[in-house]
């Protein structure tokens, strides 16, 4: 009992007493109110914290630091999930930075496939010839940087198998890819080897409509859907950051799954 | 009085230098935890407002990030000082042995028992430096709570690299609802937690300071 009594930190009377003059004090009572309300939250993200040059400096760098962990944990023989025709998402959904009346128009019989870069053939295709190449099929999974997701099925070329026909430098670092609707965003030569990534020419078994990208879209279940380009005019190979069309404003450049 | 005069050094040492209640390490992990938490919570109801999972935002003035493309920078900086500073604190605490001194056991007669006390007003923090039975579901819980919300995360975030998690979890769009409910589980917890800290102060300074 004496002892007790001797430790305050110990003492639970003292703890009791401790807590109701404290709360018999307006001060405290004004700390209890801010503390429980979440307009005191308003002030961390009201305070110009996000508009600080040196914070989003910081922020960029851990983003591209990012970069290189998700190149890291790519795994090139790792494949996506697939799935069955009926568990593809009807219909599928239209995305782009502009409404769908502002998909491009492109003329089909016009078209011509600009390559350039660090390969040895950069001769143009035309849509009949791509059709010509080796085609293949997936039903995989579109997600979105904004978190939802869609089953679809693509038809087209694979990738790997195009860059090959060009005689790009499989070593080299980057592919840029150039879209008929003003949109660009680039790829890193792992993902673009990798087997799932495809140079789409159909959609669903029918050409790939304007909506879904037509002419031609890369698709690759293995990157977020931003990095999934459509409408592309040009690639190029280089081992010059290309950036994107969103990674300029601040997305992540890997954009992996 | 001559026992009492024995007794008199021992007390006089206790009263000059009472014990440590919160190691350093520990203040160190709980305060980094918070400020990662805070930020992936507030960056993360950005980032749930750009494609909601359920039929309602919340208010922008919120979230931290100002558009989607900075509440995902926010979110994917924040989420390194979470898992890094929680692998430490995992760590120090289980190697330590703490974890199983403070939180075992756990009884659910004990926890039933003191809830009721709770609810009726009688439950009383005996000592700073124990934990009463619902003290101690909520910081297991708590933790719990946080190693779900790194691996239904790291589900979403490379659902492609990472199937087992992917599967875990259900799949990619029911990771997405398992790490909103971990969210709003870690909400309602701090919220309690706030409560409680409100309600008594001498636990916040033994927080900053250790006793």
């Amino acid at each position: 009992m004496f002892k007790k009594n001797i430790n305050p930190a110990l003492d639970t009377e003292s703890i009791l007493k401790d807590a109701q003059r404290e709360l018999a004090l307006p001060s405290r009572r004004l700390f209890a109110k801010r503390a429980l309300t979440l307009g005191g939250l308003s002030l961390l993200t009201g305070c110009n914290i996000t508009d600080e040059p040196s914070v989003n400096r910081m922020l960029e760098r851990i983003s591209r630091m990012n970069d290189g962990v998700q190149g890291w944990l790519f795994d090139p023989k790792r494949l996506a999930p697939t799935y069955t025709q009926a568990e593809m998402t009807r219909p599928f959904p239209f995305n782009a930075f502009y409404a769908i009346e502002e998909v491009p128009e492109i003329d089909g019989a016009d078209y011509r496939l600009e390559v350039s870069g660090l390969v040895s053939d950069k001769r143009s295709w035309t849509l009949q010839q791509l059709h010509k190449l080796p085609q293949n099929e997936q039903i995989t999974r579109h997600i979105c940087v904004e978190g939802w997701s869609a089953i679809g099925r693509w038809g087209g070329v694979p990738f790997s198998y195009f860059l090959k026909q060009i005689g790009a430098d499989l070593s080299a670092k980057y592919i840029d890819f150039q879209c008929g609707d003003d949109y660009h965003t680039s790829i890193d030569m792992p993902t673009a080897l990798h087997p799932q990534t495809q140079l789409t020419l159909t959609y669903d078994g029918q050409i790939l409509p304007p909506k879904y990208g037509f002419p031609m879209k890369l698709r690759m279940p293995t990157k977020l859907g931003y990095k999934n380009p459509k409408h592309i005019t040009s690639i190029e190979v280089t081992n010059t950051y290309p950036g994107g069309y969103w990674e300029d404003q601040g997305y992540n450049w890997f954009g992996g799954a | 009085m001559k026992t009492n005069i024995a007794q008199l050094p021992e007390a006089i040492v206790n009263q000059i230098k009472p014990p440590v209640v919160h190691p350093i390490w520990l203040r160190v992990t709980h305060w980094l935890n918070a400020l990662a938490v805070i930020i992936m919570i507030l960056s993360g109801w950005r980032i749930y407002n750009a494609s909601p999972i359920f039929p309602f935002r919340i208010p922008s003035e919120w979230t931290l990030g100002g558009w989607l493309g900075g509440a995902l920078q926010w979110h994917f900086a924040a989420m390194w000082l979470l898992f890094f500073n929680g692998l430490v604190y995992l760590l120090l605490n289980t190697g330590s042995g703490r974890l199983w001194k403070k939180f075992l056991p756990l009884r659910p007669t004990e926890v039933v028992q003191d809830f009721v006390k709770a609810l009726r007003g009688k439950l009383q923090h005996d000592a700073l430096d124990h934990y009463n039975a619902v003290q101690k579901l909520a910081y297991v819980s708590a933790i719990l709570d946080l190693i779900l919300l790194v691996v239904s995360g790291l589900a979403i975030w490379k659902s492609v690299q990472f199937p087992v998690l992917r599967e875990l979890m259900g799949g990619f769009d029911n990771a997405r609802v398992v790490h909103f409910c971990a969210m709003a589980f870690l909400v309602a917890f701090i919220v309690v937690h706030i409560i409680m800290v409100a309600l008594v102060p001498r636990t916040l300074l033994a927080m900053l300071r250790g006793r």
